[in-house]
Protein backbone atom coordinates (compact mmCIF):
# COMPACT_ATOMS: atom_id res chain seq x y z
CA UNK A 1 0.00 0.00 0.00
CA UNK A 2 1.22 3.30 -0.75
CA UNK A 3 1.51 5.73 2.14
CA UNK A 4 3.42 9.00 0.06
CA UNK A 5 3.25 10.42 -3.82
CA UNK A 6 6.93 9.16 -3.48
CA UNK A 7 5.61 5.76 -3.42
CA UNK A 8 2.73 5.92 -5.42
CA UNK A 9 4.96 7.33 -8.41
CA UNK A 10 7.95 5.22 -7.53
CA UNK A 11 5.16 1.83 -8.08
CA UNK A 12 4.26 3.38 -11.20
CA UNK A 13 7.54 3.21 -12.63
CA UNK A 14 8.73 0.27 -11.50
CA UNK A 15 5.53 -1.53 -12.94
CA UNK A 16 5.73 0.35 -16.01
CA UNK A 17 2.20 1.31 -15.15
CA UNK A 18 -0.15 4.44 -14.61
CA UNK A 19 -0.81 5.88 -11.55
CA UNK A 20 -4.85 4.85 -12.05
CA UNK A 21 -3.57 1.37 -12.35
CA UNK A 22 -1.64 1.38 -9.34
CA UNK A 23 -5.08 3.11 -7.77
CA UNK A 24 -6.81 0.02 -9.29
CA UNK A 25 -5.25 -2.47 -7.90
CA UNK A 26 -4.39 -1.43 -4.42
CA UNK A 27 -8.30 -1.23 -3.96
CA UNK A 28 -8.62 -4.83 -5.66
CA UNK A 29 -6.32 -6.37 -3.11
CA UNK A 30 -7.49 -3.83 0.29
CA UNK A 31 -11.47 -4.14 -1.09
CA UNK A 32 -11.18 -7.59 -2.64
CA UNK A 33 -13.09 -6.69 -5.01
CA UNK A 34 -12.70 -7.27 -8.81
CA UNK A 35 -11.41 -4.39 -11.57
CA UNK A 36 -14.89 -4.93 -13.19
CA UNK A 37 -16.58 -3.98 -9.91
CA UNK A 38 -14.33 -1.14 -9.13
CA UNK A 39 -14.91 0.37 -12.55
CA UNK A 40 -18.72 0.10 -12.33
CA UNK A 41 -18.64 1.71 -8.96
CA UNK A 42 -16.54 4.67 -10.19
CA UNK A 43 -18.27 4.76 -13.59
CA UNK A 44 -21.29 5.42 -10.90
CA UNK A 45 -19.89 8.24 -9.70
CA UNK A 46 -19.15 9.75 -13.20
CA UNK A 47 -22.61 9.72 -13.96
CA UNK A 48 -23.49 11.64 -11.01
CA UNK A 49 -20.75 14.23 -11.69
CA UNK A 50 -22.21 14.36 -15.50
CA UNK A 51 -25.99 14.97 -14.22
CA UNK A 52 -24.76 17.57 -12.05
CA UNK A 53 -23.05 19.54 -14.64
CA UNK A 54 -25.96 19.09 -16.91
CA UNK A 55 -28.30 20.47 -13.76
CA UNK A 56 -25.94 23.38 -13.17
CA UNK A 57 -26.14 24.55 -16.76
CA UNK A 58 -29.92 24.74 -17.04
CA UNK A 59 -29.72 27.15 -14.04
CA UNK A 60 -30.01 26.69 -10.41
CA UNK A 61 -30.27 29.23 -7.22
CA UNK A 62 -29.80 27.87 -3.76
CA UNK A 63 -31.79 28.19 -1.28
CA UNK A 64 -30.97 31.46 0.36
CA UNK A 65 -30.54 32.98 -3.53
CA UNK A 66 -26.62 33.53 -2.43
CA UNK A 67 -25.38 31.87 -5.13
CA UNK A 68 -26.54 29.80 -8.18
CA UNK A 69 -26.65 31.10 -12.03
CA UNK A 70 -22.53 31.74 -12.65
CA UNK A 71 -22.07 28.57 -14.47
CA UNK A 72 -24.70 29.26 -17.05
CA UNK A 73 -23.51 33.42 -17.15
CA UNK A 74 -20.00 32.11 -18.21
CA UNK A 75 -21.16 29.95 -20.72
CA UNK A 76 -23.04 32.45 -22.59
CA UNK A 77 -20.42 34.70 -22.34
CA UNK A 78 -18.05 32.48 -24.16
CA UNK A 79 -20.98 31.67 -26.93
CA UNK A 80 -21.13 35.79 -27.24
CA UNK A 81 -17.66 36.41 -27.00
CA UNK A 82 -14.34 35.46 -27.00
CA UNK A 83 -12.61 34.63 -23.79
CA UNK A 84 -9.04 36.32 -22.87
CA UNK A 85 -8.79 33.29 -20.47
CA UNK A 86 -9.50 30.65 -23.39
CA UNK A 87 -12.11 28.45 -23.69
CA UNK A 88 -10.98 25.31 -22.04
CA UNK A 89 -10.21 27.08 -18.95
CA UNK A 90 -13.74 28.71 -18.91
CA UNK A 91 -15.24 25.56 -19.72
CA UNK A 92 -13.90 24.05 -16.63
CA UNK A 93 -14.36 27.24 -14.57
CA UNK A 94 -18.22 27.40 -15.35
CA UNK A 95 -18.59 23.35 -15.00
CA UNK A 96 -16.69 23.21 -11.38
CA UNK A 97 -18.40 26.64 -10.16
CA UNK A 98 -21.62 24.72 -11.57
CA UNK A 99 -21.54 21.59 -9.82
CA UNK A 100 -20.88 23.53 -6.10
CA UNK A 101 -23.94 25.72 -7.41
CA UNK A 102 -26.01 22.56 -7.68
CA UNK A 103 -24.00 21.17 -3.57
CA UNK A 104 -25.07 24.72 -2.62
CA UNK A 105 -28.93 24.32 -3.83
CA UNK A 106 -28.96 20.72 -2.32
CA UNK A 107 -28.79 18.83 -4.98
CA UNK A 108 -27.10 15.33 -5.08
CA UNK A 109 -23.36 15.90 -6.31
CA UNK A 110 -20.28 13.42 -5.78
CA UNK A 111 -17.79 14.70 -3.23
CA UNK A 112 -14.59 15.21 -4.76
CA UNK A 113 -12.95 14.84 -1.87
CA UNK A 114 -15.65 16.80 -0.37
CA UNK A 115 -18.64 18.59 -0.98
CA UNK A 116 -17.22 21.91 -0.91
CA UNK A 117 -14.72 21.18 -3.08
CA UNK A 118 -16.66 19.09 -5.59
CA UNK A 119 -16.52 20.83 -8.69
CA UNK A 120 -12.97 21.23 -8.91
CA UNK A 121 -12.16 17.13 -10.38
CA UNK A 122 -15.70 17.17 -12.79
CA UNK A 123 -15.23 20.76 -13.67
CA UNK A 124 -11.84 20.17 -15.06
CA UNK A 125 -13.01 16.41 -16.71
CA UNK A 126 -15.39 17.78 -18.44
CA UNK A 127 -14.06 20.73 -20.07
CA UNK A 128 -11.00 18.37 -20.70
CA UNK A 129 -12.87 15.73 -22.40
CA UNK A 130 -13.89 17.99 -25.68
CA UNK A 131 -10.08 19.06 -25.88
CA UNK A 132 -8.74 15.39 -25.35
CA UNK A 133 -11.67 13.00 -26.27
CA UNK A 134 -11.07 10.71 -24.29
CA UNK A 135 -12.94 7.21 -23.74
CA UNK A 136 -15.27 6.17 -21.13
CA UNK A 137 -12.19 3.93 -19.31
CA UNK A 138 -9.88 7.04 -19.45
CA UNK A 139 -12.30 9.30 -17.61
CA UNK A 140 -13.22 7.00 -14.94
CA UNK A 141 -9.31 6.51 -14.89
CA UNK A 142 -9.01 10.44 -14.50
CA UNK A 143 -10.68 9.79 -11.21
CA UNK A 144 -8.86 6.80 -9.98
CA UNK A 145 -5.55 9.05 -10.50
CA UNK A 146 -7.09 12.07 -8.91
CA UNK A 147 -8.17 9.97 -5.90
CA UNK A 148 -4.81 8.15 -5.38
CA UNK A 149 -3.55 11.64 -4.96
CA UNK A 150 -6.54 12.61 -2.58
CA UNK A 151 -5.58 9.56 -0.53
CA UNK A 152 -1.99 10.54 0.16
CA UNK A 153 -3.35 13.84 1.21
CA UNK A 154 -6.38 12.27 3.44
CA UNK A 155 -3.84 9.95 5.38
CA UNK A 156 -0.85 12.58 5.56
CA UNK A 157 -2.76 15.59 6.31
CA UNK A 158 -6.67 16.55 6.31
CA UNK A 159 -9.38 17.06 3.10
CA UNK A 160 -11.82 18.76 5.45
CA UNK A 161 -11.94 22.89 5.74
CA UNK A 162 -12.93 22.19 9.66
CA UNK A 163 -9.60 20.80 10.15
CA UNK A 164 -7.66 22.57 7.73
CA UNK A 165 -8.40 25.35 6.13
CA UNK A 166 -9.51 25.57 2.25
CA UNK A 167 -6.34 25.01 1.22
CA UNK A 168 -7.29 20.94 2.41
CA UNK A 169 -10.58 21.25 0.44
CA UNK A 170 -9.85 23.31 -2.93
CA UNK A 171 -6.28 23.11 -2.87
CA UNK A 172 -6.23 19.36 -2.55
CA UNK A 173 -8.77 19.01 -5.04
CA UNK A 174 -6.88 21.29 -7.58
CA UNK A 175 -4.26 19.44 -6.83
CA UNK A 176 -5.72 15.89 -7.53
CA UNK A 177 -6.90 17.17 -10.93
CA UNK A 178 -3.79 18.77 -11.96
CA UNK A 179 -2.16 15.53 -11.83
CA UNK A 180 -5.22 13.53 -13.27
CA UNK A 181 -5.09 15.88 -16.15
CA UNK A 182 -1.65 15.07 -16.87
CA UNK A 183 -2.02 11.38 -17.14
CA UNK A 184 -4.84 12.08 -19.65
CA UNK A 185 -3.02 13.98 -21.72
CA UNK A 186 -0.23 11.25 -21.95
CA UNK A 187 2.60 12.42 -19.08
CA UNK A 188 3.87 10.08 -16.86
CA UNK A 189 3.21 9.67 -13.51
CA UNK A 190 6.40 12.13 -12.50
CA UNK A 191 4.46 14.91 -14.43
CA UNK A 192 1.64 13.99 -12.79
CA UNK A 193 3.13 14.76 -9.68
CA UNK A 194 5.04 18.15 -10.66
CA UNK A 195 1.55 19.05 -11.40
CA UNK A 196 0.22 17.85 -8.17
CA UNK A 197 2.31 19.87 -6.43
CA UNK A 198 2.80 22.98 -8.01
CA UNK A 199 -0.97 23.68 -7.48
CA UNK A 200 -1.03 22.48 -3.53
CA UNK A 201 1.92 25.16 -3.57
CA UNK A 202 -0.60 27.95 -4.72
CA UNK A 203 -2.99 27.12 -2.51
CA UNK A 204 -1.12 27.01 0.92
CA UNK A 205 -2.97 28.98 3.50
CA UNK A 206 -5.97 29.48 2.33
CA UNK A 207 -8.60 29.53 4.83
CA UNK A 208 -12.03 28.30 5.09
CA UNK A 209 -14.22 31.21 6.36
CA UNK A 210 -17.55 30.47 4.84
CA UNK A 211 -20.38 33.54 4.99
CA UNK A 212 -23.26 32.31 7.43
CA UNK A 213 -21.56 28.97 7.58
CA UNK A 214 -23.03 28.30 4.27
CA UNK A 215 -21.03 26.31 1.29
CA UNK A 216 -21.68 29.17 -0.47
CA UNK A 217 -19.42 32.05 -0.57
CA UNK A 218 -16.61 32.06 -1.44
CA UNK A 219 -17.07 28.30 -1.93
CA UNK A 220 -18.61 28.34 -5.11
CA UNK A 221 -15.39 30.56 -6.47
CA UNK A 222 -13.18 29.23 -5.06
CA UNK A 223 -13.82 25.89 -6.76
CA UNK A 224 -13.22 27.76 -9.81
CA UNK A 225 -10.19 29.04 -8.59
CA UNK A 226 -8.96 25.54 -8.29
CA UNK A 227 -10.23 24.34 -11.35
CA UNK A 228 -8.38 26.97 -13.48
CA UNK A 229 -5.05 26.52 -11.23
CA UNK A 230 -5.35 23.07 -11.85
CA UNK A 231 -5.08 23.17 -15.34
CA UNK A 232 -2.39 25.66 -15.56
CA UNK A 233 0.07 23.77 -13.13
CA UNK A 234 -0.88 20.74 -15.81
CA UNK A 235 0.11 22.80 -18.73
CA UNK A 236 3.14 24.16 -16.84
CA UNK A 237 4.26 19.94 -15.81
CA UNK A 238 3.60 19.03 -19.07
CA UNK A 239 5.81 21.76 -20.60
CA UNK A 240 8.40 20.17 -18.58
CA UNK A 241 8.40 22.88 -15.18
CA UNK A 242 9.45 20.96 -11.86
CA UNK A 243 8.37 21.35 -8.54
CA UNK A 244 11.48 22.75 -6.58
CA UNK A 245 9.86 21.35 -3.56
CA UNK A 246 9.14 17.74 -3.75
CA UNK A 247 4.98 16.57 -3.76
CA UNK A 248 5.24 15.01 -0.39
CA UNK A 249 7.19 18.15 1.42
CA UNK A 250 4.35 19.99 -0.24
CA UNK A 251 1.57 17.82 1.62
CA UNK A 252 3.64 18.32 4.97
CA UNK A 253 3.76 22.28 4.79
CA UNK A 254 -0.12 22.10 3.74
CA UNK A 255 -0.40 19.62 7.34
CA UNK A 256 1.78 22.24 9.54
CA UNK A 257 -0.16 25.03 8.05
CA UNK A 258 -3.43 23.83 9.40
CA UNK A 259 -2.48 22.96 12.05
CA UNK A 260 -1.47 26.87 12.62
CA UNK A 261 -4.64 28.05 11.49
CA UNK A 262 -7.24 29.50 14.23
CA UNK A 263 -10.43 27.72 14.69
CA UNK A 264 -11.99 31.16 13.37
CA UNK A 265 -10.76 30.54 10.05
CA UNK A 266 -11.68 26.79 9.60
CA UNK A 267 -15.17 26.39 8.82
CA UNK A 268 -16.64 28.13 11.90
CA UNK A 269 -17.70 31.27 9.95
CA UNK A 270 -16.07 33.69 12.22
CA UNK A 271 -13.02 34.95 10.51
CA UNK A 272 -12.19 36.18 7.20
CA UNK A 273 -15.22 37.15 4.75
CA UNK A 274 -17.47 35.86 7.08
CA UNK A 275 -16.88 38.40 9.65
CA UNK A 276 -16.79 41.58 6.90
CA UNK A 277 -19.36 43.73 7.33
CA UNK A 278 -21.37 42.35 4.59
CA UNK A 279 -20.50 38.67 5.58
CA UNK A 280 -22.09 39.50 8.86
CA UNK A 281 -25.24 41.51 7.46
CA UNK A 282 -26.02 38.11 4.78
CA UNK A 283 -25.34 36.13 8.06
CA UNK A 284 -27.98 38.23 9.83
CA UNK A 285 -30.41 38.84 6.81
CA UNK A 286 -30.43 34.90 6.30
CA UNK A 287 -30.59 33.44 9.91
CA UNK A 288 -32.13 36.82 11.19
CA UNK A 289 -35.35 35.77 8.98
CA UNK A 290 -35.31 32.15 9.62
CA UNK A 291 -35.40 32.85 13.39
CA UNK B 1 -4.44 4.58 7.58
CA UNK B 2 -8.16 6.68 8.00
CA UNK B 3 -8.81 6.45 4.91
CA UNK B 4 -8.68 3.31 2.90
CA UNK B 5 -10.43 3.18 -0.16
CA UNK B 6 -10.04 5.51 -3.19
CA UNK B 7 -14.05 5.98 -2.84
CA UNK B 8 -12.77 7.79 0.39
CA UNK B 9 -11.74 10.55 -1.88
CA UNK B 10 -14.31 10.46 -4.59
CA UNK B 11 -17.08 9.89 -3.32
CA UNK B 12 -19.54 9.44 -1.41
CA UNK B 13 -22.30 10.15 -3.75
CA UNK B 14 -24.52 13.02 -1.25
CA UNK B 15 -27.23 15.42 -0.89
CA UNK B 16 -25.00 18.73 -0.53
CA UNK B 17 -23.96 21.24 0.76
CA UNK B 18 -21.03 19.27 2.99
CA UNK B 19 -19.35 15.98 3.11
CA UNK B 20 -18.45 16.43 6.67
CA UNK B 21 -21.30 18.42 7.63
CA UNK B 22 -24.17 16.65 6.28
CA UNK B 23 -23.17 13.30 4.42
CA UNK B 24 -20.84 12.56 7.82
CA UNK B 25 -23.71 14.02 10.12
CA UNK B 26 -26.19 11.30 8.15
CA UNK B 27 -23.54 8.07 8.92
CA UNK B 28 -23.55 9.55 12.73
CA UNK B 29 -27.01 9.61 12.98
CA UNK B 30 -27.20 6.13 11.12
CA UNK B 31 -24.90 4.91 13.28
CA UNK B 32 -26.31 5.78 16.20
CA UNK B 33 -29.78 3.97 15.07
CA UNK B 34 -28.22 0.83 14.25
CA UNK B 35 -26.79 0.58 17.44
CA UNK B 36 -29.96 1.45 19.13
CA UNK B 37 -31.67 -1.34 16.79
CA UNK B 38 -35.03 0.24 15.90
CA UNK B 39 -36.11 3.83 15.27
CA UNK B 40 -35.66 6.27 18.31
CA UNK B 41 -38.71 7.97 19.77
CA UNK B 42 -36.58 11.27 20.74
CA UNK B 43 -33.02 12.36 20.61
CA UNK B 44 -31.09 14.55 22.49
CA UNK B 45 -27.75 16.35 19.83
CA UNK B 46 -25.17 18.40 21.23
CA UNK B 47 -22.68 19.86 19.00
CA UNK B 48 -19.60 21.11 19.08
CA UNK B 49 -16.91 23.99 17.96
CA UNK B 50 -17.69 24.05 13.97
CA UNK B 51 -20.68 21.57 13.86
CA UNK B 52 -22.21 24.00 16.42
CA UNK B 53 -20.65 27.49 14.65
CA UNK B 54 -22.00 26.68 11.36
CA UNK B 55 -24.75 23.19 11.55
CA UNK B 56 -28.31 25.54 10.11
CA UNK B 57 -26.20 26.70 7.35
CA UNK B 58 -24.67 23.33 6.44
CA UNK B 59 -27.81 21.15 6.71
CA UNK B 60 -25.90 19.07 9.78
CA UNK B 61 -29.41 19.29 11.73
CA UNK B 62 -31.79 17.42 9.27
CA UNK B 63 -28.88 14.83 7.87
CA UNK B 64 -28.63 13.69 11.46
CA UNK B 65 -32.08 13.52 11.42
CA UNK B 66 -32.33 11.69 8.59
CA UNK B 67 -29.65 9.50 9.70
CA UNK B 68 -31.64 8.66 12.66
CA UNK B 69 -34.38 7.91 10.60
CA UNK B 70 -32.43 5.74 8.40
CA UNK B 71 -31.48 7.60 5.36
CA UNK B 72 -28.60 6.88 3.19
CA UNK B 73 -26.05 9.90 2.11
CA UNK B 74 -28.18 10.43 -1.33
CA UNK B 75 -31.16 10.03 0.13
CA UNK B 76 -33.58 12.67 -2.05
CA UNK B 77 -35.95 13.16 1.30
CA UNK B 78 -32.64 14.35 3.20
CA UNK B 79 -33.57 17.96 3.67
CA UNK B 80 -36.77 17.53 4.50
CA UNK B 81 -35.45 15.08 7.33
CA UNK B 82 -37.23 17.30 10.00
CA UNK B 83 -40.25 17.27 8.90
CA UNK B 84 -40.46 13.44 8.09
CA UNK B 85 -38.85 12.91 11.69
CA UNK B 86 -41.71 15.07 12.99
CA UNK B 87 -44.36 12.96 11.26
CA UNK B 88 -42.78 9.40 12.33
CA UNK B 89 -43.16 10.69 16.01
CA UNK B 90 -39.52 11.28 16.28
CA UNK B 91 -38.66 14.42 18.83
CA UNK B 92 -34.81 15.80 18.34
CA UNK B 93 -33.50 18.58 20.51
CA UNK B 94 -29.96 20.05 19.76
CA UNK B 95 -28.04 21.62 21.72
CA UNK B 96 -25.20 23.73 21.11
CA UNK B 97 -22.53 22.71 23.67
CA UNK B 98 -19.46 24.67 24.36
CA UNK B 99 -17.46 21.84 26.31
CA UNK B 100 -13.76 21.42 24.99
CA UNK B 101 -13.41 18.27 22.05
CA UNK B 102 -10.67 16.91 20.02
CA UNK B 103 -11.83 16.89 16.49
CA UNK B 104 -13.80 20.48 15.66
CA UNK B 105 -16.56 18.10 14.15
CA UNK B 106 -17.69 16.50 17.13
CA UNK B 107 -21.47 15.67 18.20
CA UNK B 108 -23.12 13.38 21.04
CA UNK B 109 -25.92 11.97 20.20
CA UNK B 110 -28.43 9.97 22.72
CA UNK B 111 -31.15 8.56 21.77
CA UNK B 112 -33.70 6.19 22.87
CA UNK B 113 -37.16 3.94 21.73
CA UNK B 114 -39.01 2.88 25.46
CA UNK B 115 -36.66 1.35 27.40
CA UNK B 116 -33.88 1.12 25.08
CA UNK B 117 -30.98 3.85 24.97
CA UNK B 118 -27.99 4.95 23.16
CA UNK B 119 -24.95 7.65 23.72
CA UNK B 120 -22.47 7.72 21.25
CA UNK B 121 -19.88 10.40 20.45
CA UNK B 122 -19.30 10.51 16.56
CA UNK B 123 -16.10 12.41 14.93
CA UNK B 124 -16.89 13.41 11.45
CA UNK B 125 -12.89 13.93 9.80
CA UNK B 126 -13.44 14.99 6.20
CA UNK B 127 -14.91 14.05 2.93
CA UNK B 128 -17.79 11.85 4.69
CA UNK B 129 -15.80 10.26 6.54
CA UNK B 130 -16.58 9.28 10.15
CA UNK B 131 -15.78 7.75 13.33
CA UNK B 132 -17.24 6.56 16.85
CA UNK B 133 -15.06 7.65 19.45
CA UNK B 134 -17.54 7.26 22.13
CA UNK B 135 -20.30 4.59 23.01
CA UNK B 136 -22.20 4.15 26.24
CA UNK B 137 -19.08 5.76 28.35
CA UNK B 138 -16.79 3.71 27.01
CA UNK B 139 -13.74 4.80 24.52
CA UNK B 140 -13.36 3.54 21.33
CA UNK B 141 -12.31 3.87 17.67
CA UNK B 142 -14.80 2.42 15.69
CA UNK B 143 -14.02 3.54 11.78
CA UNK B 144 -16.85 2.34 10.06
CA UNK B 145 -14.32 0.45 7.53
CA UNK B 146 -15.41 -2.75 8.41
CA UNK B 147 -18.37 -4.37 9.74
CA UNK B 148 -18.33 -4.87 13.58
CA UNK B 149 -19.71 -6.08 16.22
CA UNK B 150 -19.92 -4.28 20.03
CA UNK B 151 -20.52 -6.64 22.98
CA UNK B 152 -21.59 -5.11 26.28
CA UNK B 153 -20.17 -8.11 29.05
CA UNK B 154 -18.98 -8.37 32.85
CA UNK B 155 -15.76 -7.67 33.34
CA UNK B 156 -15.04 -11.78 33.83
CA UNK B 157 -12.39 -14.20 33.12
CA UNK B 158 -13.61 -16.06 29.75
CA UNK B 159 -15.82 -13.63 28.75
CA UNK B 160 -13.46 -13.06 25.68
CA UNK B 161 -12.87 -16.00 25.15
CA UNK B 162 -15.69 -17.47 24.88
CA UNK B 163 -17.00 -14.80 22.01
CA UNK B 164 -14.07 -15.25 20.11
CA UNK B 165 -14.20 -19.01 20.57
CA UNK B 166 -18.17 -18.61 18.95
CA UNK B 167 -16.97 -16.68 16.04
CA UNK B 168 -13.85 -18.81 15.12
CA UNK B 169 -16.29 -21.86 15.74
CA UNK B 170 -18.39 -19.91 12.87
CA UNK B 171 -15.23 -19.15 10.68
CA UNK B 172 -15.50 -15.56 10.84
CA UNK B 173 -12.12 -13.30 11.09
CA UNK B 174 -11.24 -10.55 13.65
CA UNK B 175 -9.91 -7.27 11.89
CA UNK B 176 -9.40 -5.27 15.01
CA UNK B 177 -10.56 -5.71 18.46
CA UNK B 178 -10.19 -3.93 21.53
CA UNK B 179 -11.64 -4.02 24.90
CA UNK B 180 -12.57 -1.11 27.53
CA UNK B 181 -14.24 -1.42 31.21
CA UNK B 182 -15.36 1.44 33.12
CA UNK B 183 -13.66 -0.01 36.48
CA UNK B 184 -12.36 -3.33 37.64
CA UNK B 185 -15.22 -5.83 37.77
CA UNK B 186 -18.14 -3.41 36.16
CA UNK B 187 -19.24 -3.42 32.75
CA UNK B 188 -17.02 -3.66 29.80
CA UNK B 189 -17.36 -3.30 25.98
CA UNK B 190 -15.70 -5.26 23.26
CA UNK B 191 -15.69 -3.76 20.07
CA UNK B 192 -14.82 -6.41 17.31
CA UNK B 193 -13.89 -5.70 13.43
CA UNK B 194 -14.80 -8.65 11.16
CA UNK B 195 -14.25 -9.05 7.93
CA UNK B 196 -17.47 -9.97 6.56
CA UNK B 197 -21.36 -9.03 8.18
CA UNK B 198 -22.46 -11.24 10.58
CA UNK B 199 -25.51 -13.60 10.88
CA UNK B 200 -28.36 -13.04 13.21
CA UNK B 201 -27.83 -16.44 13.96
CA UNK B 202 -24.34 -15.82 15.31
CA UNK B 203 -25.60 -12.87 17.09
CA UNK B 204 -27.87 -14.83 18.99
CA UNK B 205 -25.56 -17.34 19.74
CA UNK B 206 -23.19 -14.72 21.44
CA UNK B 207 -26.12 -13.42 23.34
CA UNK B 208 -26.86 -16.59 25.12
CA UNK B 209 -22.95 -16.65 26.11
CA UNK B 210 -21.96 -16.58 29.36
CA UNK B 211 -21.32 -12.89 30.96
CA UNK B 212 -22.80 -11.60 28.10
CA UNK B 213 -25.28 -8.17 28.97
CA UNK B 214 -25.94 -7.11 25.38
CA UNK B 215 -24.76 -7.44 21.33
CA UNK B 216 -25.86 -4.68 18.35
CA UNK B 217 -23.39 -4.25 15.17
CA UNK B 218 -22.80 -2.08 12.84
CA UNK B 219 -23.42 -3.17 9.47
CA UNK B 220 -21.28 -2.35 7.03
Amino acid sequence: MFRTVAELVEIAEKENISISEVMIRQEMEVKEKTREEIFSEMEKNLEVMEKAIEDSLKGVESVTGLTGGDAVKIQEYMKEKTPLSGDLLLDAVSKAMGTNEVNAAMGTICATPTAGSAGVVPGTLFAVKNRLNPTREQMVRYLLTAGAFGFVVANNAFISGAAGGCQAEVGSAGAMASAAIVEMAGGTPQASAEAFAMTLKNMLGLVCDPVAGLVEVPCVKRNAAGSSLAIVSADMALAGVTSRIPCDEVIGAMYRIGQTMPSTLRETGEGGLAATPTGQLLKEKIFGSLA
Amino acid sequence: MKYNSVFDIIGPVMIGPSSSHTAGAAKIGKAARNLLGSEPSWAKIHLYESFAKTYKGHGTDFALAGGLLGFETDDPRMSKALEIAKERGLTIEFMEDTSAVSHPNTARLIIGNGEDQVELVGISIGGGKVEITELNGFELRLSGNHPAILVTHNDRFGAIASITSILAKNQINIGHMEVNRKDLGKEALMVIETDQNVEEAVLQELTKAQNIIQVSTIVS
